[in-house]
């Protein structure tokens, strides 16, 4: 009997070994050690047994199964192992194949860099103002001190829509709007995005296009402080380590005034094709609100300064992505867009 | 204005080369463009005589001429140019000779005649024809007889020269003269300004008792000097004056012409010359026109004036529209024998206004509207006899009409050196400032620490304290002034919940696919007519621009979609056929009795063709369903109530069966749809379009809602599929209606997940199926709760819509 429990044994972990998949194990387990298996089938002779040779053969019995079962659960790992190899292997994909394909839609390059205007003046504590493109001719000129017949009027040809009411030229007339608003108290840090109009249509001008102006008051603005917010701008916009250039000019709403150039976005102003080989790139103008423009709209002008600036978007937009055609900026060709 | 370096250098020491003159100008607010080197490029060009003009043997247009450049050189040069003769001294190019463009000169036979050289035109060393004698502004450039001989030509016809090419902001009019930008130089450099003195020899004859000048109107002439000049000898002006008026871009025409324009550069004061035996009487008037007055200008065109215009008249009539333009009658002519000379300050604003409206631009009115020096008028009239005189032109009458009603009162300005730190915000001590003052020409006196300041007469743009601030400031440097941050309260920066939110609509819209683009805010009237607006539309009451720069830009628009629709068809017409665009932007439309139109908010979007097919999903189409789904998708983004859509069948732009009104609560915020073929087919785009338009405002005052949290559900939740059959016409908003009232407070959810019309079901039908989702707070639900509710809302479908359930 003890014969062919080994017998048996070796058989079983035989069969075990050979079986190829978790079916196979299965039926060999039934096979011997089911209840019908060959291992019980030679234990229920055990009774033909003496009772002193009993304990022995029982305990070689266990020992079989035991050993048996160890072989059965260590093949059974070892398929599921080679099972779950083979399904990895078979599910492998081309991952050179391309993403699902989304279609998000572009913001205009114009939205863009205005959002990035204003991200910066209002990280400075500026807040943003807007006000009616069609204007009167007193928000548009007159208040900014120039009168009608001022020659200056000569640097902005406009749309009129009656003898004083027109489209307005610069965002400027927003300074004023919100100095009458706000006067006489300070402090007031606003700058004003919005669209502007004029009778200029060429390869270098649009007739509507896009401005940000700057407005700051208070009892002690000074000059300095205008560069100093304007070289912040110029730092945050176009890079660390661009320089601004200050260069004194004329405008009627401010003085002193000044042109405002930074070095060249291209060449670092060393002089290349889009600085003019001057290595300064005009970006905006700006000044000292004039006295006449604070004492008109409510400030007394004695007891307030402030500065303005203001600049175009598209030039900056420009400049910031190589855009050598102002046109397409208003043409929405989608396949300019989807650059953005 | 352009300023010859040379011609500078007569008036100030210049230590600096030209560019950094330039340079520190530019930094001082006297802009310099550009610098144009005149001689750049010219080489081994010189003066030669033409000894001897042959013809040419084998050609009828070519002569041969022998040209000497002095001492024994002799040389043959072939030219094919009419108007050489012996005896000439010309610019004679030798082999090697480079010219202006970069043509290099070299020996050549010309038809079997060798040439050792070219004869050269004005414009081949680089001169502008237009500011060439009209004789010479085509042909070689003839030059005095006694020019010598052998002579590097840059220097004999002034090309040794740089122009410096100023673009002076509208306030400098001072700069608008030699003088005046020698001032600026002077004080920048720190070097003494030399004015010309004029000194005038005068014949006995006498002006007084045969000219006189009478002001009618001196709020518009100021100041009116004459001067009677006779024997006048009209001829070329010499080379010098010839070259300084070119270097100016004025062309020289006669020595008479030419010393008003010289003068008028120099100092700045525009002079007219009359022919003083054409005016009658010699009496002048300033008056103003009378309506309907004509005078023949210059040019020989009728001019009709109005009474807001000032002439010169005689007692004949107007002579000269005062500061823009003389008459042909009064002209100086080659028979002119006597002159009187206008020396007058005009009225800034009746210039300027004249001038536009007579459409006639000048050198001389560019000066008046700018504001000319009052005091001046009379400095000029002498420096005009006197070159008159040094030209041999004429003689000089003794005495001077001086007609100066009030004269000039110079202006004083308290300067406080203390404020000009204040508004810099850099210290700027009482000597800077007034060392700056008293060399731009101003007058300074000590007054008790701060400063008097005297404005000379010819800066005209200076009148307030803060005037004074900016001259110091510029002469001090803005480069000097230090860069520091506002130093006052702080104070907040962010955005308003209206302009956060346009924002978010922006990103929302992009992120569904739709691309911004900004189009123009006027548009084409026409525009209501291809929308097909009915006729009562308030879209169709536009705001119209006076003076377009086209039709199609003539009108504020009232919507945007037009503009998109356009947008969609240019990238069609290029063959980009699948598009999604948006728009932001205002609409504007007039008010009654306001002179100012309504400013509104609007956002539309258009769409056409598709998204393509990626290889593991099918193409989206861009239709009613895709935009509805943005809006959606939009609405709950911005935290808006949720939107319905009310089928819309009367609106002629829209597709009748395609079309929707959006309403948010009670309030219509637009309209959703197909655009109607009529609409596409005006626009000439063939495809099908879908788009929206949304009154922003009310879109943005109903948004912003901050989400409120519900506690989640602790029980499962129990799904079932119902499938049902309805008449085609039912909208499946009704059949959510009842089935969400008969499920009642356990149904969770109700998704719509197909909708099917065809072969398994009866025409005229159609079947949707939903996926409903049962859930309880407080208890697992059981298959009999869920049975029963499902049995109740199929019992529901079947009373109200005669639905069958799909098996």
């Amino acid at each position: 009997m003890e014969e062919q429990l080994h017998e048996i044994e070796a058989a079983a972990r035989q069969a075990l070994s050979q079986a190829g998949s978790l079916d196979e194990l299965n039926a060999v387990r039934v096979r011997y050690l089911g209840k019908r298996g060959e291992l019980t089938h030679v234990l229920r002779g055990m009774g033909a047994l003496p009772a002193e040779q009993r304990p022995a053969v029982g305990h070689l019995a266990n020992q079989v199964r035991e050993s048996i079962e160890a072989h059965l659960s260590a093949r059974t790992a070892e398929l599921k192992e080679a099972q779950k190899h083979a399904r990895l292997a078979a599910e492998t994909i081309d991952v050179t194949l391309p993403g699902t394909a989304f279609y998000p839609g572009r913001l205009h390059p114009l939205t863009r860099v205005r959002r990035e205007i204003e991200d910066i003046f209002l990280g400075l504590g500026f807040s943003i103002a807007e006000g009616p493109e069609v204007e009167l001719d007193y928000y548009n000129f007159e208040a900014l001190n120039l009168p009608k017949d001022h020659p200056a009027r000569d640097m902005q040809d406009s749309f009129f829509i009656g003898p004083e009411v027109l489209l307005r030229t610069h965002t400027s007339p927003v300074q004023v709007r919100t100095m009458e608003r706000t006067a006489p108290s300070v402090p007031v840090k606003i700058i004003a995005p919005g669209k502007v109009y004029r009778r200029d249509d060429d390869a270098t001008h649009s007739p509507m296009f896009h401005q940000v102006e700057g407005l700051a008051i208070d009892r002690r603005i000074t000059f300095g402080d205008l560069k100093g917010v304007l070289n912040v701008f110029a730092e945050e916009m176009f890079g660390a380590g661009t320089r601004t250039r200050f260069r004194p000019s004329f405008f009627p709403f401010t003085e002193p005034s000044a042109e405002v150039d930074i070095s060249c976005v291209m060449c670092g102003g060393k002089g290349c094709r889009v600085c003019s080989h001057t290595g300064w790139l005009e970006i905006l103008g700006s000044g000292m609100v004039h006295p006449r423009v604070l004492e008109m709209s409510g400030y007394d002008a004695g007891e307030v300064t402030g500065f303005a600036f203001g600049m175009g978007i598209e030039r900056i937009a420009m400049l910031k992505y190589g855009i050598d055609d102002l046109r397409l900026l208003f043409d929405n060709d989608l396949r300019f867009l989807a650059q953005f | 204005m352009r300023v010859s370096f040379k011609w500078l250098r007569e008036y100030v020491d210049i230590p600096v080369p030209p560019a950094e003159l330039a340079d520190r100008m530019t930094m001082a607010g006297v802009a310099v463009e550009g610098l144009q080197d005149l001689g750049a490029g010219i080489e081994n060009v010189f003066t030669g005589r033409i000894l001897k003009i042959e013809t040419h043997p084998n050609a009828d247009k070519l002569v041969v001429c022998t040209v000497t450049t002095g001492e024994g050189e002799i040389r043959q040069i072939v030219t094919g140019a009419t108007n050489v003769r012996e005896g000439q001294v010309v610019p004679v190019a030798v082999e090697g000779a480079r010219l202006a463009g970069g043509l290099v000169i070299k020996k050549a036979r010309l038809r079997g005649v060798e040439s050792r050289g070219m004869l050269c035109s004005g414009q081949e060393l680089g001169l502008d024809p237009a500011a060439m004698p009209a004789d010479q502004a085509h042909g070689i450039m003839i030059l005095p007889p006694d020019t010598p001989l052998g002579q590097d030509i840059r220097p004999v016809i002034g090309l040794d020269d740089v122009i410096l090419e100023l673009d002076l902001t509208p306030n400098r009019g001072d700069c608008l003269s030699m003088l005046g930008v020698a001032r600026e130089a002077a004080a920048l450099l720190g070097r003494e300004l030399r004015p010309p003195v004029p000194v005038v020899t005068e014949i006995p004859a006498s002006i007084a008792g045969r000219a006189q000048v009478d002001i009618a109107e001196p709020d518009l002439c100021r100041r009116y000097v004459a001067r009677l000049f006779t024997n006048i000898k009209i001829g070329p002006s010499p080379l010098w004056m010839q070259e300084r008026l070119r270097a100016a871009g004025v062309r020289p025409i006669n020595n008479l012409v030419d010393i008003t324009n010289y003068v008028m550069i120099e100092l700045g004061q525009p002079l007219h010359a009359f022919d003083f035996d054409t005016l009658r009487d010699g009496r002048i008037i300033v008056r103003r026109a009378r309506e309907n007055e004509v005078l023949i200008s210059l040019d020989n065109v009728e001019r009709r004036l109005t009474g807001d215009m000032l002439v010169i008249a005689d007692p004949g009539g107007p002579v000269a529209v005062a500061g823009v333009m003389g008459g042909l009658a009064t002209e100086v002519t080659g028979k002119t024998t006597s002159v009187l000379l206008e020396s007058a300050y005009f009225h800034p604003v009746s210039v300027r206004r004249t001038s536009r409206a007579l459409g006639l631009r000048s050198e001389a009115s560019t000066r008046f509207e700018k504001g000319i020096d009052p005091a001046g008028c009379r400095r000029a009239a002498d420096r005009a006899a006197q070159l008159l005189q040094q030209l041999g032109a004429g003689e000089i009458c003794s005495g001077v009409i001086d007609n100066y009603p009030v004269s000039h009162t110079p202006k004083t300005i308290i300067l406080r050196p203390e404020r000009a730190g204040q508004v810099l915000g850099v210290a700027v001590s009482r000597e800077e400032a007034a060392g700056i003052l008293s060399r731009l020409d101003f007058g300074v006196q000590d007054a008790g620490g701060d400063l008097l300041v005297t404005v000379p007469s010819h800066r005209v743009d200076v009148g307030l304290e803060i005037d004074l601030i900016e001259e110091v400031a510029r002469m001090h440097g803005y480069h000097r002034i230090p860069a520091t941050l506002p130093s006052g309260a702080a104070t907040r920066g962010a955005r308003t919940a209206e302009q956060s939110l346009t924002a978010r609509v922006k990103d929302v819209l992009a992120q569904c696919g739709l691309t911004e683009v900004v189009t123009y805010s006027f548009t084409s009237p026409v525009f209501a007519d291809r929308f097909h607006l009915p006729s009562g539309s308030e879209r169709r009451q536009t705001l119209a621009l006076q003076n377009p720069l086209s039709e199609e830009q003539s009108v504020m628009r009232t919507m945007l979609l037009p503009g998109l629709v356009e947008v969609l068809q240019r990238n069609f017409n290029r063959r980009v056929t699948d598009g999604a665009v948006f728009e932001i932007g205002r609409v504007y439309f007039p008010r009654d009795g306001e002179p100012l139109p309504e400013e509104r908010p609007a956002l539309a979007a258009a769409v056409t063709g598709q998204m393509p097919a990626g290889w593991n999903r099918p193409a989206q189409v861009l239709d009613f369903f895709f935009l509805k789904g943005v809006l959606e998708t939009l609405a709950r983004e911005i935290g808006l109530d949720v939107l319905h859509f009310e089928p819309l069948t009367g609106d002629p732009s829209f597709h009748p069966g395609r079309t929707a009104a959006v309403y948010a609560g009670e309030e219509k915020l637009g309209v959703l749809g197909e655009l109607h073929p009529d609409v596409l087919e005006s626009f000439e785009l063939p495809a099908r379009v879908t788009a929206f338009e949304l009154d922003l405002a009310s879109l943005l005052t109903r948004s912003g809602r901050v989400p409120r949290y519900q506690s989640l559900p602790r029980f499962p939740a129990m799904d079932r599929d119902l499938a049902v059959v309805v008449r085609k016409e039912i909208p499946a908003r009704e059949v959510l209606r009842i089935i969400r009232k008969a499920g009642g407070a356990l149904l969770s959810s109700v998704r719509l997940f197909d909708v099917y019309q065809g072969e398994q079901v009866k025409e005229g039908y159609r079947s949707l199926a939903f996926a409903l989702k049962f859930q309880a707070g407080d208890r697992t639900l059981t298959d009999a709760e869920v049975l029963a509710h499902t049995a109740a809302i199929s019992a529901a479908l079947a009373k109200q819509l005669g639905a069958e359930l799909r098996g």
